[in-house]
């Protein structure tokens, strides 16, 4: 299968099609940006172009990076499995490592998937300048590489503060340097694990007892707010993406209709034409919680759901330095019809929604994830590796 | 019956920023071709990302402190969501929960006395583009996306045409004044709300909104129009009337019902997630009542009791540099009369010689007092005065220095003139003769020597004194 939409020369760092390459066709997997090509790129192309990298090229994704994995984009393995380009492409080691936008928790399953790592930086760090946007409060551009000392390479070049960003951290630079563990504790949610398969369990077991054998207390705890996270995620993500695509309208750019007979159908028509059913059925969704009689029992309600899980998750921080979570139920996927997909991703999402949520920062690494306190990266890249150097 | 009109408005004005209030554009109004002063960021890329211009939010502000608003020290931005061509992202950024100015107040003055008119808010958002229409097609232009604007709404307080039309004059004079905004033609834009009750009733009556406009003679013949329509329907039940918006057509001078489907809109307004809220600080609160100019109404008040004329208050006020230029060297001591008629009458008629306005008036307040202080002072005649500020205002030489140079401040040097009068004497002996066989026309001769060698610089009754005590 191809991994790339636009194939270019000579580098080693693969971008997803939902990040900005001047003058390169970006689509975010959307007919409805057909042809368009942006006048600029994305702030973390510049700062890894300034940094002597190169853009090995675009990659498939999900239309909006609103799916399981990004496989509408990418297709169905021989086997009938699915797998996302980016991931697939640093686990064969044709890149050295990819950029991916973390919107629904989409590129931690894909690593999660294809055995690689991803890690999702804390909100606020990393510009999103140049980001085909949809989730504005909870997306962030976040970096597969095969290990945690192929993401800290990265994240050292494209974290730090960008003006052209209003959301956008002050500081400079932040350490993502490796720290010991010996010492830490980690909480695994009791929750979470019960809605993962045998397979993903004795991941996560493999992953704690790598942890252990480094003097890391893993500890098996509840905490139920991560279903309740992942309702006020979707309602929030789906008004935001709702709203922010809505200016894909066929009369400025990208996808219009040949049929029309006045303003409303070149609107109708042109987004009939141009989106996919999952897209349709979250602008539906988005518009649902954003409207007169819904607004406040559903998006006023989350964003108070949003401060209280802060805090509720601040509070289980001051006694854990991380929770370990499986990042998947399932170790592997099987291709589904479109019609489901709104449902199921919905239902994926419960282990990666929260961080979106509230901005933690997220680590898929042998094949779960770890979510730890705002600008932890450190300490969870830290603990990855060591988790792994103990499984070999 | 007697009935009595409630007014409500929302004022739309164009602030005058250098750029765009969410991205770099500039110089919107001086764009020749559509789609001139464009970016990705204000035609709605994917990618681009609002940042606040932080002088739409001062400009806001500053519009508060002089409507005697609260400030609002946490103040964020929402989404309105509405599919139109000329809006790019589909959705305006507006404020709709924390707007910036709240709770203020105007006081009017117009025939009927004094009134206050409530403030009920003033918050910022950004402008959409326009659509011009030709032919088979109908074009988009984006210069006007994303101007920024204020928009100021009142309580429904007024009760007359005449009286919007005063509180709408007021509004323009103090923006303008206060560097806000040019309120040039379209750049304030006004929607009406409407009701008629029985003179003496406490409750209002059915409502409509009047959309869009921008002349207030319009603004002025929709509400006599709409009023009349309202009376007419209560008094005479000419047609039941409903809560709808309308728009004033000014070719007829009537006022049509919109369609529904444009006023039963749901905005599906919600917050911006990419515009963090804005906290207003003491320091930052501070540096903008700094730099916000006296409230108009004072300072026409404060100008009428120094004397200066109905006429050049109008032109005070209408000119922040000018008025500001006055203050400041009235606080260094000038008298704000005389101060008024160098910069209005002097300044202006040196610029005027040159084909040029008070607005290209390029003079410090230092060097403006240092030439009227001079006068003031006696050491110089108004003529020499007014030379120097030619000098001043064409060539902006130092006043004092320049003085020196040209010998104009020799008009008291007593013994410098006595010199020049023995001289004077000593060279016109013919003159002296015929002044001293009675001919008193030659003193005059005598006189203008003297004032040809002190080059204008003496003063008149000084030479003549000497001249006449030497003669006899």
């Amino acid at each position: 299968m191809n991994h790339y939409k636009t194939k270019m020369n000579g580098g080693n760092i693969a971008v997803d099609d939902t990040i900005l390459v001047k003058n390169i066709e970006a689509c975010a997997g959307s007919k409805m940006l057909t042809g368009f090509k942006p006048l600029f790129s994305a702030e973390v192309v510049t700062q890894l172009e300034a940094k002597g990298y190169k853009t090995a090229g675009k990659t498939h994704v999900g239309e909006f990076g609103l799916d399981l994995l990004g496989e509408f984009g990418f297709g169905v393995e021989t086997d009938g499995t699915l797998k996302g380009a980016a991931a697939d492409l640093v686990a064969t080691g044709e890149v050295n490592a990819a950029l991916a936008v973390d919107m629904n928790g989409a590129p931690r399953r894909a690593a999660a998937i294809s055995g690689v790592d991803f890690l999702k930086p804390t909100y606020g760090t990393v510009s999103r300048y140049g980001v085909i946007s949809c989730a504005a409060s909870g997306e962030q551009v976040g970096v597969y590489a095969k290990d945690a000392a192929g993401i800290q390479e990265i994240m050292t070049v494209i974290a730090g503060h960008d003006e052209k960003d209003g959301t956008s951290l002050k500081n400079e630079s932040y350490d993502y340097s490796f720290q010991p563990v010996a010492g830490k504790k980690v909480a695994v949610v009791k929750e979470l694990l019960e809605k993962a398969d045998e397979e993903t369990k004795k991941r996560l077991s493999t992953f704690a007892d790598g942890l252990r054998a480094k003097g890391v207390t893993v500890e098996e705890i509840s905490f139920s707010l991560f279903e309740t996270a992942n309702v006020a995620w979707q309602i929030l993500m789906t008004a935001e993406t709702c709203n922010n695509i809505s200016r894909y309208d066929g009369v400025k750019f990208g996808h219009r209709a040949k049929e029309y007979r006045n303003i409303d159908e070149l609107y109708v028509n042109s987004r009939t034409e141009g989106f996919n059913f999952l897209t349709k059925a979250v602008i539906m969704y988005g518009s649902d919680v954003l409207s007169k009689n819904r607004y406040e029992a559903c998006y006023d309600k989350s964003l108070k759901v949003r401060r209280v899980i802060s805090e509720k998750f601040e509070e289980l921080m001051a006694n854990y330095d991380a929770v370990l979570t499986p990042a998947t139920s399932k170790t592997t996927y099987e291709a589904y019809d479109i019609h489901d997909a709104f449902k199921k991703v919905f239902e994926e999402s419960v282990f990666t929604a929260l961080a979106n949520l509230i901005g933690t920062p997220a680590l898929a690494s042998g094949g779960v994830q770890l979510v730890g306190k705002h600008f932890s990266e450190g300490l969870l890249l830290s603990l990855a590796d060591a988790a792994k150097k103990e499984g070999k | 019956m007697n009935y009595e009109l409630v007014i409500g408005l929302e004022t739309h004005v164009e602030l005058s920023t250098e750029s765009k209030i969410f991205c770099s554009c500039g110089g919107h109004s001086a764009a020749k071709e559509p789609n001139d002063c464009v970016c990705p960021a204000c035609s709605g890329m994917p990618g681009m990302l609002p940042v606040m211009n932080k002088h739409v939010v001062e400009l806001a502000v500053t519009a508060g402190l002089m409507l005697n608003c609260d400030i609002n020290r946490y103040t964020t931005f929402d989404k309105k969501n509405y599919y139109y061509p000329d809006l790019p992202c589909a959705y305006q950024i507006t404020q709709l929960n924390h707007p910036i100015c709240t709770n203020g107040c105007v006081n009017l003055k117009t025939s009927a006395g004094a009134r206050d008119i409530r403030i009920k808010q003033i918050h910022m958002e950004e402008d959409a583009g326009k659509l011009v229409h030709g032919g088979k097609y109908s074009y988009v232009d984006f210069n006007r996306t994303s101007v920024p604007l204020i928009e100021i709404v009142t309580q429904p307080d007024f009760r007359s045409a005449e009286e919007v039309v005063t509180y709408l004059n007021k509004l323009k004079s103090m923006f303008r004044s206060g560097g806000i905004s040019e309120c040039e033609e379209g750049a304030m834009r006004c929607d009406v709300n409407i009701s008629v009750r029985p003179e003496g009733s406490e409750e209002f009556g059915v409502r409509t909104e009047i959309k869009n406009m921008s002349s207030f003679e319009a603004i002025e013949k929709a509400i006599r129009y709409e009023a009349q329509r309202h009376m007419d329907a209560l008094e005479f039940d000419t047609e039941e009337l409903v809560q709808e918006t309308r728009r004033f057509d000014d070719a007829s001078g009537k006022t049509f019902a919109m369609r529904n489907k444009e006023t039963e809109a749901d905005y599906r307004y919600f917050p911006d997630a990419n515009l963090m809220p804005i906290i207003i600080d003491d320091e930052w609160l501070e540096k903008i009542k700094a730099n916000k100019p006296a409230a108009v109404d004072e300072k026409a008040e404060d100008y009428r009791l120094a004397g200066i004329s109905d006429k050049e208050i109008d032109m005070l006020i209408s000119n922040n540099k000018i008025s500001k230029l006055l203050d400041d060297i009235v606080a260094m001591g000038a008298n704000a009369k005389d101060g008024a008629a160098w910069i209005l009458t002097d300044c202006a008629g040196i610029l005027r010689k040159d084909g040029k306005t008070l607005n290209d008036l390029v003079i410090t307040a230092e060097k403006l007092y240092a030439v009227i202080k001079m006068v003031d002072n006696g050491d110089i005649s108004r003529n020499a005065g007014k030379k120097i500020l030619i000098a001043v205002v064409e060539q902006g030489v130092d006043p004092v220095t320049y003085c020196k140079e040209q010998g104009l401040d020799k008009k008291f040097d007593v013994s410098a003139i006595e010199a020049v009068v023995d001289k004077a004497i000593a060279e016109n002996p013919q003159s002296v003769e015929d002044f001293k066989n009675g001919k008193v026309k030659a003193l005059q001769a005598l006189f203008g020597a003297c004032m040809k060698e002190l080059k204008g610089a003496g003063d008149p009754a000084v030479i003549k004194t000497l001249l006449e005590a030497k003669l006899k």
